[in-house]
């Protein structure tokens, strides 16, 4: 296997959030009730003409920005001709002359290793409608028709599934956090298909480029890759010349295999020409500004801040920027004067374990980043223990109150008075003559016993240090 | 004629207009469908309120059949209304008919509708023109006083020309195209007929202006009839040289000598009313490129624009045992062959190996006349051209492409190619027929081109010109 260098380029398509689609008036929402979304635009009844929405270049531009691209002088729309059933024009809009962006890249890490992913370009285009096949008849949805899309297209730029698989979280965490796509796969609003094949040592191609179609996850787009290269090294190192040529290929899933779609014999010639109903638009340059400056600080960067400034692992540092939402949370913390490992601490573990199980946004939960800073105060000033503060942190999200007024409520201050805890574990140890007798006899672990009277009859709250001070010195009063 | 018109019964008019469309159908053949009980939104506040008129089938109308003159539509009815059809309706002006045209615009001779040849009401051995025959026979013919057409090369003020009446294509993006079928989107303007200049003002000014669903139409247009006082004593214009001197001509027939004739006398009573023509030159080899770099952009857009006619989702379902069978028998059944052979053209020219030599180069030719034209318009008001030779019979009307021979009017293409706004008037007869000359106008200039017009009219004297006798 490691004669051979796998090489993966990628082609994505994301759709956007808009209000309307991105040549028509009709809502851009999904929906699962078949052609209610629809007009004649969309439907391609004769006489149409595209109206271009302004917001879905918007967010293209944005994105185009993200992956560090250039952005072209102004708006040029092409056609790309080709006969198919859910393309009801004939044609699709979609941008060949001036795309929204060329030539960009990202540096991303992966494993500690530092790598740069390379986009060929991102333009701007419709969405088709979807088929649905049945046995002796096919329906057509048109609500998808007409959808703005993204198409990203990278340069061969992976070595392996795992800097795919970590551009890909990249791309849609990036594409949550400017609130360009909800890119979320299952329900087809960010669909990848992926190119791959080998190179020899001194950099040659071995193998030709096969695209491997209908990808629905992350972890798919890795199996396929890892078994595209066993395949392709195989066939190539048992001179299997059959299985080596340029095709299209689907991911089977219960497989874990690809099988072949199609040979590619020439390509199709889309007879692709500018566009005339949409007229050349100018992008001025204070637009772009604008855009820029709503691009909020990306996972990438924040990323790179946690592990170098705040000392956090890859791994606790991922967790948080994988999404916008917790990792704002996380700013938030810090900026309150958390520190960086406990607020990490608490954010990968209870609250992460409260927004999946009840499947809210962290934005949502009641216990806001100031409630944290209250809990994790009462900690650091020894007013609770930590016990006690898993149970607060419990009880602000039951009871909807701050955690202060909780700390009254419930009386959850630590009990660290000398006198009166001396006194409790007094009358304690008066209680359990037999008890002390039968530690003197060597039954060590009967002091943990006496922790645990101490804690009872404080409910909890005793200054657990303490306690077993006083606890030490009167058992020896008592020798 | 649309202002008098205004204090007449509407309902007797429109009752009179479908009478008239009906008798002179069988004959001369205007309509694809005439409206036996046309619908009117009463707008007191409209100068075309009742005003019947009547639209060329290439123009969507709710609920109404619009073919297209193509049979792969003769049974399509939709269920919205182009823009301007909608703008009409709102004035209260009253849809009679849909008329016929070549099939869906691709065409200049009247001939090629799926419900047969347009005749020429002045002589019915000879065709009417297109594509925009039966919008332009139906104003001829007195029917109504205005109608709705498409221009793409000359389709409105070629047709117009053939039947003495005026034909207007304003300034590209001035009316709004949505919902009207397209041929090529860059070339394809709305224009409309009357019988005199003021009433292309008067109608343009209802049906004009910026539309949310036409990203191709203008904002900020200006009222067109009040800049109607026919003072062009100051006017500059010129004419091409190449093509209305005889001698640039090989072997040129008895037609084109009198229409050239005739166009410089009308150049002569021009130049009565102060108006200074002068004559200018252009490249041959420009001339030879327009009609060539014409077919070339008009079928490739034509090819993509037409693709939509899958008879998926309307039309007559294909047969076939799939999808791609199914669309071709489709299409196959539904086109004539005339069109086959320009989308056969289009999609050849878009070909990637062929796009550079052929589509490319025509438009980078299309660009040459356009800068060329404006060098003109920055020393001129208007090109002042004859529209056409007289009308031919209708045994040598074909539409078939063939090598070009030089054509008198091939400076209408221009008009096309840059969006110019471009008039033709009627300006006498060619052996009892009747012929216009063409004005073309600096883009967005419409106000001051229709004035040239209306000035050039009042002094030719064809204003509210109909066959037999004037418009009543």
């Amino acid at each position: 296997m490691s004669k051979y260098k796998t090489i993966i380029g990628l082609e994505l398509h994301c759709q956007l959030i808009t209000n309307s689609k991105v040549f028509s008036p009709s809502r851009n929402e999904y929906c699962e009730v078949p052609n209610t979304n629809v007009n004649e635009i969309d439907m391609s009844f004769p006489g149409i003409m595209p109206y271009l929405n302004k917001e879905a270049v918007k967010k293209a531009l944005k994105m185009s920005m993200v992956l560090g691209c250039t952005q072209p002088d102004e708006l040029v729309f092409d056609r790309k001709n080709y006969f198919y059933p859910d393309l009801p024009k004939g044609y699709q809009i979609t941008q060949v002359t001036k795309p929204v962006g060329i030539n960009g890249h990202v540096e991303l890490i992966s494993n500690g290793k530092t790598f740069t992913a390379e986009i060929h370009d991102i333009h701007l285009e419709e969405d088709t409608a979807s088929l649905d096949h049945y046995d002796f008849f096919s329906l057509i949805d048109y609500n998808r028709a007409g959808v703005p899309l993204i198409e990203i297209v990278t340069t061969p730029c992976f070595e392996g599934p795992e800097e795919v698989v970590e551009f890909l979280e990249y791309l849609t965490n990036s594409l949550k956090y400017c609130g360009i796509s909800e890119a979320d796969m299952k329900k087809g609003q960010i669909r990848c298909d992926v190119n791959v094949n080998l190179k020899n040592e001194e950099g040659k191609y071995v193998t030709p480029k096969v695209e491997i179609k209908n990808i629905n996850s992350f972890g798919n787009v890795a199996n396929a890759i890892k078994y595209e290269t066993y395949r392709q090294t195989k066939a190539l190192e048992e001179g299997l010349t059959d299985e080596l040529c340029q095709e299209t290929r689907r991911y089977d899933e219960t497989t874990n295999t690809t099988i072949r779609m199609r040979k590619k014999e020439g390509s199709i010639d889309y007879k692709y020409f500018v566009e005339p109903n949409i007229p050349r638009i100018k992008i001025e340059p204070a637009w772009l500004d604008e855009i820029k400056n709503e691009i909020p600080s990306l996972p990438n960067e924040r990323l790179k801040t946690y592990m170098e400034k705040y000392g956090l692992s890859e791994y606790d540092g991922k967790i948080l920027v994988r999404n916008k939402d917790i990792s704002d949370y996380f700013n938030k913390c810090l900026f309150l004067g958390i520190n960086p490992k406990t607020a990490s601490n608490w954010i990968s573990t209870e609250i992460m374990s409260i927004i999946n199980k009840e499947s809210i946004n962290i934005k949502d939960l009641f216990l806001t980043p100031e409630r944290l800073f209250q809990i994790v105060k009462a900690i650091e000033s020894n007013t609770i223990s930590s016990k006690q503060a898993k149970e607060l942190f419990v009880l602000t999200l039951k009871e909807q109150e701050e955690p202060n007024a909780l700390i009254e409520k419930y009386g959850m201050k630590q009990l660290d008075n000398d006198d009166e805890l001396e006194t409790i574990i007094k009358t304690i140890l008066d209680n359990n003559a037999p008890q002390i007798e039968a530690y003197w006899n060597g039954k060590t672990n009967m002091f943990d016993y006496f922790v645990g009277q101490t804690m009872k009859e404080t409910r909890g709250k005793a200054n657990p240090v303490k306690a077993k001070e006083i606890i030490a010195r009167e058992l020896n009063a008592r020798k | 004629m649309i202002e008098e018109l205004k204090n007449k019964n509407s309902e007797e008019l429109v009752k009179e207009s479908i009478r008239k469309a009906k008798e002179t159908n069988i004959e001369i053949n205007s309509f694809v469908t005439i409206i036996d009980n046309p619908e009117h939104t009463d707008n007191k506040e409209s100068i075309l309120n009742g005003i019947p008129y009547a639209v060329k089938d290439l123009f969507s109308t709710k609920d109404i059949l619009t073919t297209g003159s193509s049979n792969i539509l003769a049974n399509y009815i939709p269920f919205y209304d182009a823009t301007v059809i909608k703008r009409l309706k709102d004035a209260g002006a009253i849809l009679i008919g849909k008329t016929v045209c070549d099939e869906f615009g691709l065409g200049g001779t009247g001939t090629t509708g799926h419900t047969g040849i347009v005749k020429n009401p002045w002589d019915t051995a000879r065709g009417a023109g297109g594509s925009s025959s039966g919008s332009a026979t139906s104003v001829a013919l007195g029917i109504v006083p205005f109608s709705l057409g498409t221009d793409t090369g000359d389709s409105v003020r070629k047709p117009a020309s053939f039947c003495g009446v005026v034909g207007y294509k304003p300034t590209y993006g001035l009316i709004p195209r949505y919902g009207v079928l397209p041929f090529a989107s860059s070339l394809d303007h709305v224009g409309l007929f009357t019988t005199c200049v003021k009433d292309a003002a008067i109608v343009t000014d209802v049906i004009k202006g910026f539309d949310g669903k036409d990203m191709t139409s203008l904002k900020n247009t200006e009222n067109l009839t009040s800049g109607l006082d026919g003072i062009i004593s100051d006017k500059k214009l010129f004419y091409i040289k190449e093509l209305t001197n005889i001698e640039y001509y090989e072997n040129p027939s008895e037609d084109l000598i009198d229409t050239l004739n005739l166009f410089k006398e009308n150049l002569n009573k021009i130049k009565e009313l102060g108006v200074e023509i002068y004559e200018e030159s252009l490249d041959e080899k420009i001339i030879d490129a327009l009609g060539p770099a014409y077919t070339i952009i008009s079928c490739a857009e034509a090819t993509s624009n037409l693709s939509m006619y899958t008879g998926i989702n309307y039309g007559h379902r294909g047969v076939g045992n799939n999808i791609k069978d199914m669309i071709k028998d489709h299409r196959t059944k539904g086109f004539s062959s005339l069109i086959k052979r320009r989308l056969v053209i289009g999609s050849y020219v878009l070909e990637e190996k062929n796009q550079e030599r052929y589509y490319l180069n025509a438009c980078r030719v299309r660009h040459l006349v356009i800068d060329k034209m404006n060098e003109f318009l920055s020393k001129y008001d208007a090109l002042i051209m004859p529209a056409s030779l007289k009308a031919p019979l209708l045994e040598s009307a074909n539409d078939v492409i063939t090598e070009s021979t030089k054509d008198v009017a091939s400076t209408l293409l221009i008009g096309n190619f840059g969006g110019y706004p471009s008039i033709t008037i009627p300006s006498g007869f060619v052996s009892k027929m009747p012929v216009g000359i063409n004005l073309t106008g600096q883009i967005k200039e419409d106000k001051d081109l229709l004035n040239i017009a209306y000035g050039i009219e009042q002094k030719l004297g064809y204003a509210g010109q109909t066959v037999g006798g004037k418009h009543e």
